[in-house]
């Protein structure tokens, strides 16, 4: 016999399954809940919809949470992930395929069927028509499918935050962080955009904004439309528009200098609070080779290059000829644009370019080359082009990365990939932000001497997919630009070895000979040749 | 270019056959009749806890060891032939070195228990100790009880692993309180404490008489020193390790409780050196064990040896002593000296902490105040720092006063440093 068996396709070898008390009521509440809005998808037309509606979504919070009270509560406090990879939901097994296929039909039906879901353009049915209630209360409409996933996500987001609360209620880092998802979800994601929505008139329209939605990730927030709405809305238009371009332009960079990615990927981010409550289960899925990082690097750049591409070409679509008219027409546009690109790579390339990798090198300069040469072309040439137009580079974009990357890939396979698979592979905001972690930031994850034994949990549970121990038993800092600093490789740790920190610029980036507790003469070490990698 | 061979993938032989490869373009052969590629042994437990598959235990991708020319040969090696430079396999092939290292590691200790050789008893050190614990206890329904005998490292972490998977677990314990051999008796008491809080039935100043075997010659039940019997399906033996060199008796290298090595971890026969668990020192550093079963030492040991064959001679000299455990969910960690009891010229401060299971211990000189070293349960202490202040000989009253520079635990955790300095000016709380 051999331990890479299918354990869950044995009759030996599973953890115990019995369910307790308070599990089973919450499976009942839960399923309950969850019944109302599949009778509902159904078209099963409820009589009191604010009632059902409050009753469905209560009992699916109570119940995931009465069943986390279950799981975990019986237990003293500490690391809870025995038998992850003997039961089938978090090994890839039977249920978790089946959960797998049915998010993604679900996100399929979302962005690219609503009809199926009630979405009518008189008057809803079935499950859009159960949130009209809520929609009417919040913003004054009737629901949208938008509305209803908000209010899901919003739901799941609050429900598995309670769970991932009570998992790790011996870790402050991990509460304060689930907390802090849970607000913004809350507050900046569902509620303050609703409201927003309902200060709006004939004469006063201010687009949708989650104002911790930041450009590239929102990749929409400089559409026409949106644009014309923030300007036509007077000072509070202006002013969030300018909160928009300053988002990404000056607060992110003071912000991830100070305390590296993680303040936005892992504290404040909706697709990260999802990851990182809902997907938590999933963490341990990430692919971990190096090839695997490889691909990460590439694919994950070609989409911010794609997505810087797009917004230029969108931003400029709309821009008038006319200098006179307003002071940022189109050439000037295409100008600052490029020199701001220009800027950025001269700064890397001057001040860090001794710590990148090869590839990084020919990537740094081949996406620079591409994103000016593209704007060059462009403004020499005169035509309203950058290849392709900039509504087909926008409605790519929207189809490709925004919905089957972010929705259907992205979240639809968290039982199969891991939960972080969009931010990892995907997400331009964590490219930009990951870019600047790694050199520009004083975060970084420290290890505890000579203390580290190995064992892999650091990698196993590594959400993004860092080989975390490769650096750990070589005592040397984790500074990697995925990095969102969940902290879980620390909580994991049997052996106190990692440690989230701020700190100064120097020595951040370490390497050692030998580890600390050999008290070998360092200087008498022959130089090495270096042939391991 | 030597051709250098490696007896043993574990820590110590794969940590030295890493450094030869940096320093050097020596041919290296590293053989092994357990694994095909080194594996992080402390993470076994983790694999039938379900936190990982086996494959996570394993450090580098299979990819590396013919990236960085490094041979990996299956096999036991039955025999050593020193004076043919030569290894006899267990299927009577051969093997020839210029140099060879012995990392052969531990087996686990057996006292001549009657009955300690019965089915479904074991020891838990190799991955085949794990395979073997698969069968024997997959599930409470067919292991119904299972007894471990031993109060160490490997006795607790087995114990942590079969609850994980809700079988009842009994606890011989031949100490009157866990590892208090080891530990002091405050620590030893929180650990014994905490065993209880997860449902073991620990048994302490307990030994084990005899293994009943049924009619299939299973275990089925365990006489303990107080003539009590009890039933079960499962017997652990957990009391220790000891190197594994039955295959170099006459060798002509020289035995003793292990292979006797002198500071530069030479054998008695030029070319062969013997590193990690199996090797024992002739000459100990300061207060130092002459064997040292630790996962830090065998790396220690490793990459010294490294640098003498990659012709820079040079003496193992480990630094201070630091160790770590974790008891259930408990971290332990050590640096320096902390006897169970102060020595004469010795004292203890003491700090634990009034509601969860968080204590320190620093042990100091009498006359000059200086540390000599610092346990701790719950609380992560830095490594560098401690390590700094026993070097400078910090005294107690620094170390007391500086010691939030010593905390490694994570952003956001409550600190305890001030409780810890105001215990420290009450001198009662000296023992």
């Amino acid at each position: 016999m051999n331990t890479s068996i299918q354990h869950n396709m044995s009759l030996s070898g599973e953890p115990p399954v019995a369910l307790s008390t308070w599990q089973k009521i919450g499976v009942l509440v839960g399923m309950f809940g969850l019944g109302i809005l599949l009778l509902a998808i159904f078209n099963v037309n409820f009589p009191n919809k604010t009632l059902w509606l409050t009753v469905s979504l209560i009992s699916i919070t109570l119940g995931i949470s009465l069943f986390s009270y279950g799981l975990y509560t019986s237990q003293p406090a500490g690391i809870k992930n025995d038998g992850v990879w003997l039961k089938p939901m978090t090994s890839k097994g039977l249920i978790a395929w089946i959960t797998g296929i049915a998010i993604t039909g679900f996100y399929i039906v979302l962005y690219f069927y609503p009809q199926y879901l009630g979405l009518n353009t008189d008057k809803n049915t079935g499950l859009v028509a159960l949130f009209d209630p809520l929609s009417r209360f919040l913003n004054g409409n009737p629901a949208s499918q938008w509305f209803v996933y908000g209010t899901l996500y919003t739901v799941a987001i609050l429900a598995f935050g309670i769970k991932f609360l009570w998992k790790y209620r011996n870790n402050r880092y991990e509460v304060l962080r689930t907390f802090s998802v849970m607000f913004f979800q809350l507050s900046f994601a569902f509620i303050i955009p609703e409201l927003m929505a309902r200060m709006n008139s004939d004469s006063f329209s201010l687009p949708y904004y989650d104002l911790k939605n930041i450009w590239p990730l929102n990749y929409y927030n400089f559409d026409q439309y949106r644009v014309d709405d923030f300007i036509s809305s007077g000072n509070i238009g202006i002013a969030l528009l300018i909160f928009g371009v300053a988002s990404i332009l000056i607060i992110t960079p003071i912000l991830t200098y100070k305390y590296g990615k993680r303040w936005y990927c892992s504290w404040v981010c909706g697709c990260g609070g999802l990851a990182e409550t809902a997907g938590d289960p999933f963490r341990h899925l990430s692919d971990k080779r190096l090839s695997a990082w490889k691909l990460e690097r590439w694919m994950v750049h070609i989409v911010l290059v794609f997505s810087v591409l797009m917004t230029t070409a969108v931003v400029h679509s709309y821009l008038s000829y006319d200098a006179d008219k307003y002071w940022l027409n189109k050439d000037t546009f295409l100008i600052g644009v490029a020199v701001l690109i220009g800027l950025l790579f001269a700064v890397i390339w001057i001040f860090k370019r001794h710590e990148l990798e090869k590839d990084a090198r020919y990537g740094a300069i081949g996406f620079t080359a591409i994103i000016l040469g593209l704007i060059s072309i462009h403004y020499f040439s005169g035509n309203n082009i950058f290849i392709f137009g900039p509504e087909t580079l926008r409605s790519t974009y929207a189809f490709l990365i925004g919905s089957i990357f972010a929705g259907v890939v992205g979240t639809g396979f968290y039982p199969i990939f891991g939960s972080r698979v969009w931010c990892r592979f995907g997400c331009p905001m964590a490219a930009i932000l990951g870019l600047q972690q790694r050199l520009f930031s004083k975060f970084r994850i420290t290890t505890n001497g000579g203390q580290c034994i190995s064992c892999g949990n650091c990698s196993t549970y590594c959400e993004m997919g860092i080989d975390v121990r490769a650096y750990a038993q070589r005592g040397e800092n984790i500074v990697r630009a995925s990095c969102v600093g969940c902290g879980i490789c620390s909580a994991v740790c049997p052996r106190g070895v990692l440690k989230l920190e701020n700190g100064p610029q120097k020595g951040r980036i370490n390497t050692k000979e030998v580890l600390l507790g050999n008290d070998v003469d360092l200087l008498s070490l022959s130089s090495s040749s270096d042939t391991e990698k | 270019m030597k051709h250098i061979a490696i007896i043993g993938n574990g820590i110590s032989g794969i940590t030295a056959a890493r450094h030869i490869r940096k320093w050097s373009d020596h041919k290296i052969t590293v053989i092994s009749a357990e694994s095909e590629y080194f594996f992080s042994r402390t993470a076994l437990m983790y694999v039938y806890m379900g936190h990982q598959k086996f494959e996570h235990t394993q450090p580098y991708e299979n990819w590396f060891w013919e990236k960085n020319r490094i041979e990996l040969k299956k096999g036991y090696v039955s025999k050593v032939v020193p004076k043919e430079n030569k290894l006899v396999f267990s299927d009577h092939s051969t093997l020839n070195y210029d140099e060879l290292i012995i990392a052969s590691g531990s087996k686990p200790n057996k006292f001549g228990w009657p009955g300690q050789d019965l089915e479904r008893v074991q020891g838990l050190y190799s991955k085949q100790d794990l395979e073997l614990l698969e069968t024997n206890a997959p599930n409470n329904k067919l292991c119904k009880r299972a007894i471990i005998v031993g109060g160490g490292l490997i006795g607790i972490e087995l114990a942590e692993m079969l609850r994980t998977r809700d079988i009842p677990v009994t606890f011989l314990v031949r100490e009157d309180s866990f590892w208090n051999n080891v530990l002091p008796d405050d620590e030893s008491e929180t650990i014994n404490k905490h065993i209880r809080k997860h449902h073991v039935d620990l048994r302490l100043s307990t030994e084990l008489k005899e293994i009943k075997a049924d009619e299939n010659g299973r275990a089925r039940a365990v006489i303990t020193s107080e003539d009590e019997e009890i039933p079960c399906d499962f017997v652990g033996l957990t009391a220790g390790v000891s190197p594994n060199i039955d295959f170099l008796k006459n060798s002509g290298i020289e035995l003793g409780k292990g292979v006797k090595v002198n500071r530069y971890l030479e054998t008695n026969i030029p070319g062969i050196y013997a590193i990690g668990d199996c090797a024992e020192q002739t000459e100990p550093t300061g207060l130092r064990r002459p064997v040292e079963a630790v996962w830090y030492t065998g790396r220690m040991m490793g990459e010294t040896v490294a640098q003498t064959l990659c012709g820079n001679k040079m003496a193992y000299q480990p630094g201070h002593w630091f160790n770590s455990a974790k008891f259930f969910d408990i971290e332990y960690q050590t640096y320096g000296w902390v006897w169970p009891k102060p020595k004469d010229d010795e004292l203890h401060f003491y700090w634990e902490h009034s509601t969860e299971e968080k204590c320190i211990r620093i042990a100091y000189h009498k006359n000059s105040r200086a540390i000599l070293g610092i346990n701790s349960l719950g609380i992560r202490i830095c490594h560098e720092v401690i390590d700094r202040w026993l070097s400078e000989e910090k005294s107690i009253d620094f170390v007391i006063e500086n010691f939030h520079q010593a905390n490694f635990d994570p952003e956001f955790y409550k600190q305890h440093h001030k409780a810890i300095k105001n215990s420290y000016k009450q001198p009662l709380q000296t023992v």
